[in-house]
C-alpha cells in the first residue's frame, strides 16, 4: 500500500500541471461564447498540439539535465523540408514523412553525438547547431512557399468521427508509441538515472551515454514532428528566425509549468504536454475575455513569472541555509 | 583544468607562452586567421577603415558580452537579453522625446530601466532561488509585454537624443569612434573589478562553488543580484548605443545579440558553468564573432551559408579547446 506515496511523489510535477491546466481549461470553456464544443475543442487542440510536441522534446532532454535550445530550429528546418517532399501521390507522401521524421532524427542525432563525444556544455551545442539547422532551412526555403498533401492535412488537423480532434489523438499516439515505451526502458531509466546523478549513475553502470544519445536523437524526431504538424497548420514552408527562437523558448516554459525540473532527474513528458496546454490556454483565455491583444505578451509573462515564482515556497522549509545552494 | 593536463608538454615554452590562456590565443589566432583569408579575398580588409568599422560594430556586441560574460562567470545566464536591450533602446528615446531635460536623462533613464530589470532576475535567482535560464526568460517576456504595450506593437516614433548619437557614432578623439572608447572604458572597468575588488572575486568564488563562497563569508545573494542588475544595465546600456547608432529604436534590435553575446564569452574561453575565463577572452570572441559575421556578408555568401558557417565554426572552434574533462 505504500507504493502509492511513491508513485504521487514521482508524479507529483506532473499531477500539478494536469491540475492547473484543467483549472484553465474549464475558465476557458465555460466563458467561451460558442460554448463546449467539438469546434471549440478541435480549435485549441491543434494550437496546442504543436507546442505539445515541442515540448516533449525538450522535456525528454531536460530530464538528462541538459538543454536543447534548437529545438524550435529542427522544427523550421522540418517545416521547410515538408513543404517540399510530403506532397504527391499517397505513396510518395508516405516516404515524404518518412524523410521529414529521418531529418529530425538526424538533427537530434548531431547534437547528441556533439554533446556526448565532443563533450561540449549542451547550451553551446545547440546554440551552434540551432544556427547550422536554421542555415539549413534557409537554403530549401529562402522564401516562404510550397504546399503538402492537403488530404493528409485536413485528415490529421480535423475531426475524428466528426468529434474528436484528430491532433490530439495524434498527440496521444506519440505519447504511447514514443513516451512510454521509452520511459519504461531499460535506456529511459538510465535518462533518468543520468540527470538526478550522473556519478551514480556510471558507478552503477548504468548505460549513460547511450541514454544521453537516444534522449537528444528523440527531441529530434518529436521536433519533426512538431514540424511536420506546423506544415499540416499552415499549408507552407517558411524559414522564419524570429518563430523559431520563440518555440524555442516556449518549450523551455512549458517544460517548467509541467513541472521538469531543470537540473534533471524529475517529470515527465506527459506533464510537459499539460504544461503547454496550459501555457497555451492563457493565450486563449485573453481572447475569451475579451482583453486588448496588446496586452497579452504582458500577461503570458506575468502568468510565467507568477508560475515559476511558486517553487519557492519550499524555500520555507529549508532548514539548513546550505541546501540553497543544491 | 586543462592547465595541469598538459603542463608536461608546456614545460618546452617560454615562461610568458605557458601564462597564456590556450583559449584566448587560439581565439586570437583565429581572428588572424579570418583576416588573412578576408585579406586573399580583398586588400581592403587589412586598411584601417575596415578595421575601424568592424571594431565599431564590435562594439555593441562587446557592451551587452561583458553583462553576459558577469552572470556566465557567476555559473547563470541571462536570456534576457533582447527585450532588456530594446526596452533600453525604447526608453531612452522615449524619455528624449520629453523637452531638454528629458533629452538630458535619456541616457541614464536607459540604463536604469534595464538595471531595474536585471535586478527582477537577480531577485529571482539569489532571493527565490529560480533557475536563472527560467527566471530571465519569464523577465524577457515581461519585458516584451512592457514594450509592446508601450508602443501598441508598432516601432516607436521616438527618435534617439543627440547626446545618444554622440555616444554612438562621434569622435571625441580623432579616429577613434566613441562607441570603442565606451566599450574600452566599460572594459577597463570590468577588468578592475575582476582584478582588484572583493566583488570580482566573489564572482570568481562563487562561479567556482556557491556553497563555499556562502560559507566563507561571502554575502552570495548580494553579489548575484548585483551581477544581474549590472549585466541588465550594460545590456540597456547597449541598446542605448544601437538606438544612437540608428537614431531610432525598433521592436526586434534585440533579438540578434542573444546568441552571438554567449557564443563570445564561450568562445573567449569562459566556462559555461561558471568560475573560470578572463574578459581578454570574451574582447577576443567579440572581435571574432564580429569579423566572422562581416567576412561572410562581405564575401556575399547568403544568409543560409553565413548561418551554416557561424553554426560550424563555433563548433568547430569549441571541439578545440572547449571540451570538459572525460
Amino acid at each position: 500500500m505504500r507504493d502509492w506515496r511513491f508513485w504521487t511523489a514521482e508524479q507529483q510535477g506532473t499531477l500539478l500541471a494536469i491540475g492547473i491546466f484543467v483549472v484553465m481549461f474549464a475558465i476557458y470553456a465555460t466563458n467561451h461564447p460558442a460554448g463546449f464544443t467539438a469546434n471549440v475543442v478541435q480549435t485549441a487542440s491543434n494550437k496546442a498540439v504543436l507546442l505539445a510536441f515541442i515540448a516533449m522534446a525538450q522535456a525528454i532532454v531536460v530530464i538528462t539535465a541538459g538543454i536543447d535550445l534548437s529545438v524550435g530550429m529542427i522544427l523550421i528546418l522540418t517545416n521547410c523540408l515538408a513543404s517540399w517532399i510530403v506532397l504527391g501521390t499517397p505513396l510518395q507522401t508516405g516516404f515524404g514523412v518518412i524523410g521529414v521524421l529521418a531529418a529530425g532524427l538526424g538533427c537530434g542525432a548531431l547534437n547528441g553525438l556533439i554533446v556526448i563525444y565532443g563533450r561540449l556544455q549542451p547550451i553551446v551545442t545547440t546554440i551552434a547547431t540551432g544556427a547550422i539547422f536554421y542555415g539549413i532551412a534557409l537554403m530549401l526555403r529562402p522564401q516562404p512557399g510550397g504546399s503538402v498533401n492537403e488530404t493528409l492535412a485536413d485528415a490529421l488537423t480535423g475531426k475524428l468521427f466528426g468529434v474528436f480532434p484528430a491532433s490530439l489523438v495524434a498527440l496521444g499516439a506519440a505519447v504511447v508509441l514514443i513516451w512510454i515505451p521509452y520511459s519504461r526502458s531499460v535506456i529511459g531509466r538510465a535518462s533518468y538515472a543520468a540527470g538526478s546523478s550522473e556519478v551514480a549513475a556510471y558507478m552503477s553502470g548504468m548505460p549513460i551515454r547511450s541514454a544521453k544519445f537516444a534522449a537528444y536523437t528523440l527531441s529530434g524526431l518529436l521536433s519533426a514532428i512538431g514540424g511536420l504538424y506546423l506544415t499540416f497548420f499552415s499549408y507552407t514552408g517558411e524559414a522564419a528566425y524570429a518563430s523559431g527562437n520563440a518555440y524555442t523558448l516556449f518549450s523551455i516554459a512549458a517544460v517548467v509549468l509541467g513541472g521538469v525540473s531543470l537540473a534533471g532527474g524529475k517529470g515527465s513528458a506527459i506533464g510537459a504536454i499539460f504544461g503547454a496546454l496550459a501555457f497555451r490556454t492563457i493565450g486563449d483565455l485573453l481572447f475569451v475575455f475579451d482583453f486588448d491583444p496588446l496586452w497579452q505578451p504582458l500577461f503570458q509573462g506575468l502568468v510565467l513569472m507568477a508560475a515559476v515564482s511558486i517553487g519557492c515556497i519550499g524555500l520555507y522549509r529549508v532548514r539548513n541555509r546550505l541546501e540553497w545552494f543544491g | 583544468m586543462s592547465d595541469t593536463a598538459n603542463s608536461e608538454g608546456a614545460k618546452l615554452l617560454p615562461a610568458f607562452l605557458r601564462r597564456l590562456d590556450p583559449a584566448v590565443t587560439t581565439a586570437f589566432g583565429c581572428i588572424l586567421l579570418l583576416l588573412l583569408v578576408g585579406s586573399l579575398y580583398s586588400s581592403s580588409f587589412l586598411s584601417p577603415e575596415y578595421l575601424l568599422q568592424q571594431l565599431k560594430v564590435a562594439s555593441f556586441l562587446g557592451v551587452i558580452a561583458t553583462g553576459m560574460m558577469l552572470v556566465i562567470l557567476l555559473g547563470q545566464i541571462d536570456l534576457s537579453v533582447p527585450w532588456v536591450v530594446t526596452a533600453g533602446a525604447m526608453m531612452a528615446c522615449a524619455a528624449a522625446a520629453y523637452g531638454p531635460v528629458g533629452a538630458a536623462l535619456a541616457i541614464p533613464f536607459g540604463i536604469l530601466c534595464g538595471a531595474a530589470l536585471g535586478l527582477l532576475n537577480g531577485f529571482g535567482v539569489a532571493y527565490l532561488r529560480i533557475p536563472s535560464m527560467i527566471i530571465t526568460l519569464a523577465t524577457n517576456a515581461v519585458a516584451q509585454g512592457l514594450m509592446v504595450v508601450y508602443t501598441g506593437g508598432f516601432s516607436p516614433q521616438d527618435s534617439a537624443s543627440p547626446a545618444m548619437r554622440y555616444l554612438a557614432t562621434g569622435f571625441t578623439i580623432p579616429g577613434i569612434p566613441n562607441a570603442v572608447l565606451m566599450w574600452a572604458i566599460i572594459g577597463a572597468a570590468m577588468v578592475f573589478v575582476f582584478a582588484r575588488t572583493t566583488f570580482g572575486r566573489s564572482v570568481y568564488g562563487i562561479g567556482n562553488r556557491e556553497r563555499a563562497a556562502y560559507l566563507s563569508g561571502i554575502n552570495t545573494r548580494r553579489v548575484v543580484t548585483i551581477a544581474f542588475a549590472v549585466s541588465g544595465a550594460l545590456s540597456a546600456f547597449g541598446g542605448v548605443l544601437l538606438a544612437g547608432y540608428a537614431s531610432k529604436a525598433a521592436q526586434s534590435m534585440g533579438d540578434a545579440y542573444l546568441l552571438p553575446s554567449i557564443a563570445a564569452v564561450v568562445l573567449g574561453g569562459t566556462h559555461v558553468l561558471g568560475g573560470r575565463g578572463s574578459y581578454l577572452g570574451t574582447v577576443a570572441g567579440v572581435i571574432l564573432i564580429t569579423l566572422l559575421q562581416s567576412i561572410l556578408s562581405v564575401m556575399q555568401i547568403e544568409e543560409a551559408g553565413r548561418q551554416l558557417i557561424y553554426g560550424a565554426v563555433i563548433i568547430a572552434m569549441l571541439l578545440i579547446y572547449g571540451r570538459q574533462p572525460a
